[in-house]
């Protein structure tokens, strides 16, 4: 077991090694193909780079793009997971809980159609409406616009992956809960929960991947995001290959990163019980 | 009110899903030490009718009273009452998520507000009860059947209730280990605890039972010490289900 994690681990490192060798590799004979005939493959590399990166401090577009993307994608996945969360366990209570009634039917309803709603309509869209429908004055920050956006957007597949998730616990779990004295709610937290989110947690971490990639229509609102920012350095130097490349390797980086948090995570989940 | 002596009565009590009437109508009075044995064929309702005791299932009808209060009303907090009679399943349900320590403190901890050492300490002793104290830190998964259901019954005593409810105990576990789990439910009889238990192991019933009842349509169709219901059945139900099972 243990030699089959660590095979596994160097497969993960090779394998993103190689992506990233294969790009610089692309890269490259992008570069040389376009190289005049009598100047060097670096040093025509390296006038692209600068070109693109360094003259006009062109770089900041990067930087201050991936900023906006960490911000929006870190505040929109908060409220996701929590709004996710409530969603989720209010339309589990409403399913579970014995006393049907005007209330819990009507409550599920708007539960169900909101998720039916932004489960069927695009994210760009959304984010449109949000912004020139909703939102119209001009004081309002784009950034809260997207994070809001982005937030209700992902609660609602949150929602579903969660209930999936405490639907996949055993009924017996919260009838022990609930027969020792427990309150649903706190069945729901001790017991529902903690195994639950065992469960969803890969879900979870593909959830945040999509998330953070779907950011990049924020700059349909004008948001100077990643994708805008290196889409900004290629308007202006008129060649699109390594800022589009570059865009797509800080993209790659951080989708592994988390996914290394999330397998970590999981990883040490599984090592307390079963 | 009603029948102070009672811990536990039991009036008109009915239950259906739908138009499945599961009971229609069971009256009885459960008295404090008395060991209940519920006997009857599958799918009449003993599991139903022990739900509806702590109101796992809500009743359709009737009204249920413990030590006096009528916990079928509205007004009652149910979690509190609950508190009171603890429930063995069949298929155990522990936590899995948490130590066998964790199962029985949990509770305790969280409800009662032991603190915490003293909640340790007292499963400790039960645990030992039973002879699995070395399992204190272990998890579920890495208990047998019997083991399992075993500490499922010390997680029903660390919270000292009143009664325990058992659910067909040992209909889940291999034949090898259905013994262990009845000689500690046959120490519990002894020690006095109220228990009512739904079961099949119809030696355990007759040499622990302080009174057996055998559900049929919905009702308590006899009811009697073992010795009469198994020496001599009157309703012919039971006759016909004691020779199938006996
Ligand atoms: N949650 C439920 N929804 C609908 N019907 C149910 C539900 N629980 C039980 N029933 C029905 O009620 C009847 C009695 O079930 P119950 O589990 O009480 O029987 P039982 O006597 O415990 O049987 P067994 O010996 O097989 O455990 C069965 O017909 C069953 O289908
Ligand atoms: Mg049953």
């Amino acid at each position: 077991m243990r030699k089959r994690l660590l095979n596994k681990k160097y497969a993960y490192y090779i394998a993103a090694i190689a992506v990233l060798l294969i790009v610089f590799a692309v890269v490259g004979f992008a570069a040389e193909g376009a190289a005049s005939a009598d100047t060097g493959f670096f040093a025509e590399f390296k006038a692209k780079l600068i070109n693109n990166f360094v003259k006009e401090d062109r770089w900041k577009y990067l930087t201050s793009g991936l900023l906006n993307t960490l911000i929006i994608s870190f505040f929109a996945v908060i409220i996701g997971v929590v709004l996710g969360f409530i969603i989720a366990i209010l339309r589990s209570a409403c399913d579970m809980l014995d006393k049907k009634n005007i209330f819990t039917k009507t409550l599920n309803g708007i539960l169900k159609a909101y998720l039916t709603v932004i489960r069927g309509t695009p994210a760009l869209i959304q984010l449109l409406i949000i912004y020139y429908v909703i939102f119209t004055s001009p004081n309002v920050s784009k950034l809260f616009v997207a994070v809001i956006s982005f937030g209700l957007n992902s609660s609602a597949y949150i929602a579903e992956i969660v209930r999936s998730g405490i639907m996949s616990i055993d009924k017996g779990q919260f009838e022990a809960g609930r027969s020792l004295g427990f309150t649903y709610a706190q069945t729901m937290w001790h017991f529902i929960l903690p195994q639950a989110f065992k469960n969803i947690l890969p879900a979870l971490g593909n959830e945040f991947i999509v998330l953070i990639k779907e950011t990049s229509i924020a700059g349909y609102i004008g948001i100077n995001e990643l994708t805008r920012g290196g889409d900004f350095i290629r308007s202006r130097t008129y060649e699109a290959f390594l800022p589009l490349i570059a865009v797509a390797v800080i993209y790659l980086v951080i989708v592994m990163i988390l996914t290394k948090l999330v397998d970590m995570m999981e990883r040490r989940l599984k090592t307390d019980g079963r | 009110m009603v029948d102070n002596k009672a811990m536990i009565h039991v009036e008109g009590l009915c239950k259906s899903f739908g138009d499945n009437h599961v009971l229609n109508g069971v009256d009885i009075d459960i008295h404090k030490g008395e060991v209940l044995v519920i006997i009857g064929p599958s799918g009449c309702g003993k599991s139903t009718f022990l739900r509806c005791l702590n109101l796992l299932e809500t009743p359709s009808a009737g009204r249920i009273f413990l030590d006096g209060v009528d916990i079928t009303a509205p007004s009652v907090n149910i979690n509190k009452q609950r508190q009171k009679m603890m429930m063995v399943f069949q298929h155990f349900n522990l936590f899995p998520h948490k130590t066998i320590l964790e199962n029985l403190t949990i509770a305790p901890i969280k409800l009662k507000k032991l603190p915490k050492a003293e909640a340790d300490e007292k499963a400790m002793s039960i645990l030992r009860r039973v002879g699995l104290e070395d399992k204190a830190y272990a998890y579920p998964s890495q208990l047998s059947g019997g083991q399992k259901q075993r500490v499922a019954i010390c997680r029903a005593l660390a919270m000292d209730p009143e009664m325990i409810l058992f659910d067909e105990p040992t209909s889940a576990l291999d034949p090898e280990m259905v013994g262990e789990v009845l000689e500690v439910m046959k120490e519990l009889a002894n020690s006095g605890i109220t228990m009512v238990c739904v079961t099949h192991e119809m030696g355990f019933a007759r040499e622990v039972a302080s009174k057996i009842i055998f559900f049929d349509q919905g009702v308590i169709a006899e009811c009697g010490t073992p010795d009469e219901v198994f020496s001599n059945p009157k309703n012919p139900r039971l006759r016909d289900f004691l020779s199938k099972i006996l």
